[in-house]
């Protein structure tokens, strides 16, 4: 309580301080420096980074740009996207498709972007789905989603997608351990028949991912990973809690051990036993989504993946012991320390990869679950960090020796030493703070500028809205020895974990337009005189163009109730910025955008007769307006012909 | 013919290659929603754009205001350009391997004659397509026209419209240039001689 009233005062102060710093405009006070000036970016001017927010509960992802905190783009993945077509057209509904059927939504947790030699290398952003597991890829030229892959064996896709420091892999781990493979098992049966799988995906140079293997751990859920780099480069780090096993209130019952584990997992040696064909192929079905080079999503129903158990393969995965329900698991830029989140725990551990490394030499262990051996916890520790703030989530680095620790019940970052694990700094959050994030805080090169916190909770921060208040970001200044927060900015969803990148890495590879002559949908319509109206029995197939500032055709006729209406629509436009939408009355479906060069296809199910319009939706030109159209509709069994208008 | 002459003429021959090059004219266009801009490159055989496809939206742009379509297989200088060009290469290499004062006149006559000719159908060409609008066209304004200038700047509507000659058309400039030099030089020096000796 005495904590919480001293925050509350400190907030005041502050308020006060950025009142009277406001008015005076004068030498601010306390050497905060100017925070306007620190992220204003004046009228035609670029931001720095580009910075990419989990959508949480919105499935999707955000796009900002740093310092301004401006939004830029939200890019769709797991959730439909009425508006532009998203899971609804029928090149992109493919996309969504799972061993469970169509799915609509999604819960997007992580983004990662790729990395070569531990660096951001801006090729790719993967972000993982926590619901229905999966794992997607967002192509950085196009900010377009061009693979989802879903993860057989696993529920809770959280501890997912980190990458290895050459993208390499990207991983996938249990949240909410089930019977593995499922089975009608009795719920109370949780510590027999319930077990956890760690997955490593591949990925090619193309980009193109694929299951590798899994390896089946014992049953406690697994929440969040890193992989190593330089020194510790060929493991992988999985947080894990509930060691106890509950199966039912959790907050209770998997809150009563005093340290949980960090699974470290060699996957280098994994790699050897599985090429000695130590693993066991299940029948595991998934679906694998992906943008052929047609740009058009197909599904492939994949069958099988190689399993591997820390019993049949030793050496792979050692158990690290963690205080507290272990949350975040971050490895410093030097890759031989690796922080971890006890949210419940007093101190920050820090584990030394290299005493991992001489206990596991040693057999320095005091047990052994599931075959997997555990460390002694004294053996291993580099340092604890005491005093760092309550509920301490995630680390992030600032590659000057540094890291920073979001703590969410004292909502508050902490900054600390990574030579004398010693706290330095600390500065508040508002509020109860969850991820945060420095560009390239998880690699071996941070650009060490700005921690990004990233609050739950936002309650007065901007002007009210309702009951449903956006969540909120803030930015926060680490290139001096104190923090200070620059500025608040409201985010989309809830953006669990972020990531930014130095916009010169990708900001000169945006595709502007796609080449029409590169189009090869096989419905597309590369010209006006191709234009036309066919019926395929029930089927009326209309392929149409766009350019500025008509449809080819604008008049259908012959279209009767009970139909099935697939409008094939082209943008023949192959300038910048000049993307037209196509929307009819009535559609069940969604628009249309369509960016020039693209081939699009929605379909639309007439059940009234009539004249209906349909009309571009993105305003396009000078006559926007008048670009516009009709589909006449007859009663079914008409005699009106199919008929079309040409130039 | 002086040995100078000769060789000032053989290069004003290969400077003339240059046009097979490089564009002879460039047509810049800047408007408030343009800031990459939009361009035309004049070549000896061809229009293109100065970006893969800004001849196509130009084009595009250019249906507002009722100007045809800009198409160049249906424009038969771009045929008899390159010809005469190569022709007068051909022709320039002879004056300078025979000497021939005649046929150094002739050389520099039909040069000029061609290049005067040649600016004065560019303009013509563009009054044509600044001029001659579809009387359909979406976007009237009483009393404008759409020439862009041969040189300099011109605000067309939201466009300013900027020609310049490009390199390859400064190199027939130069090329021309040299060459009416050195005729008039061995035209004077000719009289002269003929002035001695008469």
């Amino acid at each position: 309580m005495i904590r919480t009233t001293k925050f509350a005062m400190g907030l005041a102060a502050g308020v006060v301080t950025l009142l009277v710093a406001g008015c005076g405009g004068g030498t601010p006070i306390g050497g905060n420096g100017d925070a306007a000036s620190a992220v204003y970016v004046a009228p035609g001017e670029y931001d720095e980074f580009y910075f990419f927010t989990s959508g949480g509960f919105s499935g999707q992802l955000g796009v900002y740009g740093l310092p301004s905190g401006r939004l830029l783009k939200q890019v769709p993945i797991f959730s439909q996207w009425a508006e532009n077509g998203w899971g609804y057209s029928e090149e992109t509904k493919a996309m969504l498709e799972t061993s469970y059927g169509f799915v609509p939504w999604g819960d997007s947790h992580h983004p990662e972007l790729s990395q070569t030699d531990g660096v951001i290398d801006g090729r790719w952003l993967f972000i993982n789905e926590n619901n229905t597991p999966r794992i997607a890829r967002i192509d950085l030229t196009t900010f377009e989603t061009v693979e989802i892959i879903e993860i057989p064996n696993s529920a809770g896709n959280h501890a997912s997608p980190f990458v290895t420091q050459n993208t390499e892999y990207t991983v996938a781990a249990t949240r909410f351990s089930v019977p593995t493979p499922q089975a009608d098992v009795p719920i109370d049966s949780y510590k027999e028949n319930f077990s956890g799988m760690l997955s490593f995906v591949k990925v090619a140079d193309n980009g193109r991912m694929n299951i590798a293997f899994q390896i089946l751990v014992p049953g406690y859920n697994y929440d969040l990973s890193h992989s190593g780099k330089g020194p510790s480069h060929g493991w992988s780090f999985f947080t894990s809690y509930n060691s106890e096993q509950a199966n039912t209130l959790l907050e209770v019952n998997a809150s009563q051990n005093d340290k949980d584990y960090i699974a470290a997992v060699n996957w280098m040696r994994a790699e050897e036993c599985v090429a000695n064909g130590q693993g066991e192929r299940w029948a595991s079905n998934y679906v694998h989504n992906y943008f052929d080079d047609r740009h058009i999503a197909v599904s492939d129903m994949e069958n099988g993946t190689t399993v591997i158990t820390p019993a049949t393969c030793s050496d792979m995965v050692y158990y690290l012991p963690t205080p507290k329900s272990p949350h975040g698991v971050d490895v410093d830029p030097s890759g031989l320390l690796i922080a971890a989140g006890g949210k419940l725990a007093a101190v920050i551990p820090v584990h030394s990869f290299t005493k991992m490394i001489q206990a596991i030499e040693n057999e320095d262990f005091i047990g052994e679950v599931e075959g997997i051996p555990i460390l002694r916890y004294e053996s291993i520790i580099a340092g604890e960090v005491k005093n760092p703030g309550l509920g301490p989530l995630h680390t992030e680095f600032d590659g000057k020796g540094y890291a920073y620790t979001s703590a969410f019940i004292s909502s508050e970052i902490v900054k600390w030493s990574l030579e004398t694990f010693e706290v330095v700094d600390r500065i508040d959050a508002y509020y109860s703070i969850g991820h945060l994030s420095i560009p390239g805080g998880d690699t071996r090169e941070p650009w060490g500028k700005w921690v990004i916190a990233l609050n739950k909770t936002t309650k007065d921060r901007y002007l009210p809205t309702g009951p449903e208040l956006a969540h909120s970001a803030q930015l926060i200044d680490i290139s001096g020895d104190k923090m200070r927060l620059l500025l608040d900015f409201p985010t989309v969803g809830e953006p669990h974990y972020a990531q930014g990148l130095p916009a010169s890495l990708i900001k000169d590879k945006q595709v502007r337009i796609y080449p029409l002559d590169e189009n090869d949908h096989p419905l597309a319509t590369k010209t006006e005189a191709e234009a036309r109206v066919e019926r395929e029995g029930r089927n009326v197939h209309v392929y149409m163009t766009t350019i500025r500032t008509h449809f080819v055709p604008d008049n259908i006729e012959g279209v009767q109730v009970g139909d099935s209406v697939f409008f094939h629509v082209t943008n023949l436009e192959q300038d910048w910025d000049v993307p037209h939408g196509f929307a009819i009355t009535g559609a069940n479906t969604s628009e249309l955008l369509l960016m020039p060069g693209e081939t699009r296809t929605i379909v639309w199910l007439p059940t009234r007769i009539g004249v209906y319009p349909f009309y571009c939706t993105d305003f396009c030109s000078a006559l926007h307006q008048e670009m516009q159209g009709y589909v006449r509709v007859s009663p079914r069994g008409s005699s009106v012909p199919i008929s079309f208008n040409t130039p | 013919m002086l040995r100078s002459s000769r060789v000032l003429i053989a290069t004003a021959s290969i400077l003339l290659g240059l046009v097979f090059m490089f564009p002879l004219w460039r047509i810049e266009l800047q408007a408030p929603q343009y800031p990459e801009g939009l361009g035309l490159l004049i070549k000896v055989s061809d229009i293109t754009g100065v970006k893969p496809h800004d001849l196509q939206n130009i084009n595009g742009l250019n249906h507002y205001i009722g100007m045809k379509t800009i198409e160049p297989d249906s424009i038969p200088e771009l045929r008899f350009m390159p010809v005469f060009v190569a022709v007068m290469i051909a022709a320039g290499l002879l004056v300078a391997a025979t000497g021939n004062r005649v046929l150094l006149y002739l050389w520099v006559g039909v040069f000029l004659i061609g290049s005067v000719a040649g600016l004065v159908d560019f303009w013509l060409w563009s009054y044509d397509y600044g001029h001659n609008l579809d009387p359909t066209a979406a976007i009237k304004v009483p009393g404008m026209t759409y020439q862009p200038p041969l040189i300099g700047s011109k605000q067309l509507l939201n466009f300013v419209a900027t020609s310049w000659p490009a390199l390859g058309g400064l190199a027939a400039m130069v090329s021309v240039g040299i060459g009416s030099l050195v005729a008039i030089g061995e035209w004077r020096r000719a009289r002269k001689g003929a002035e001695a000796t008469g």
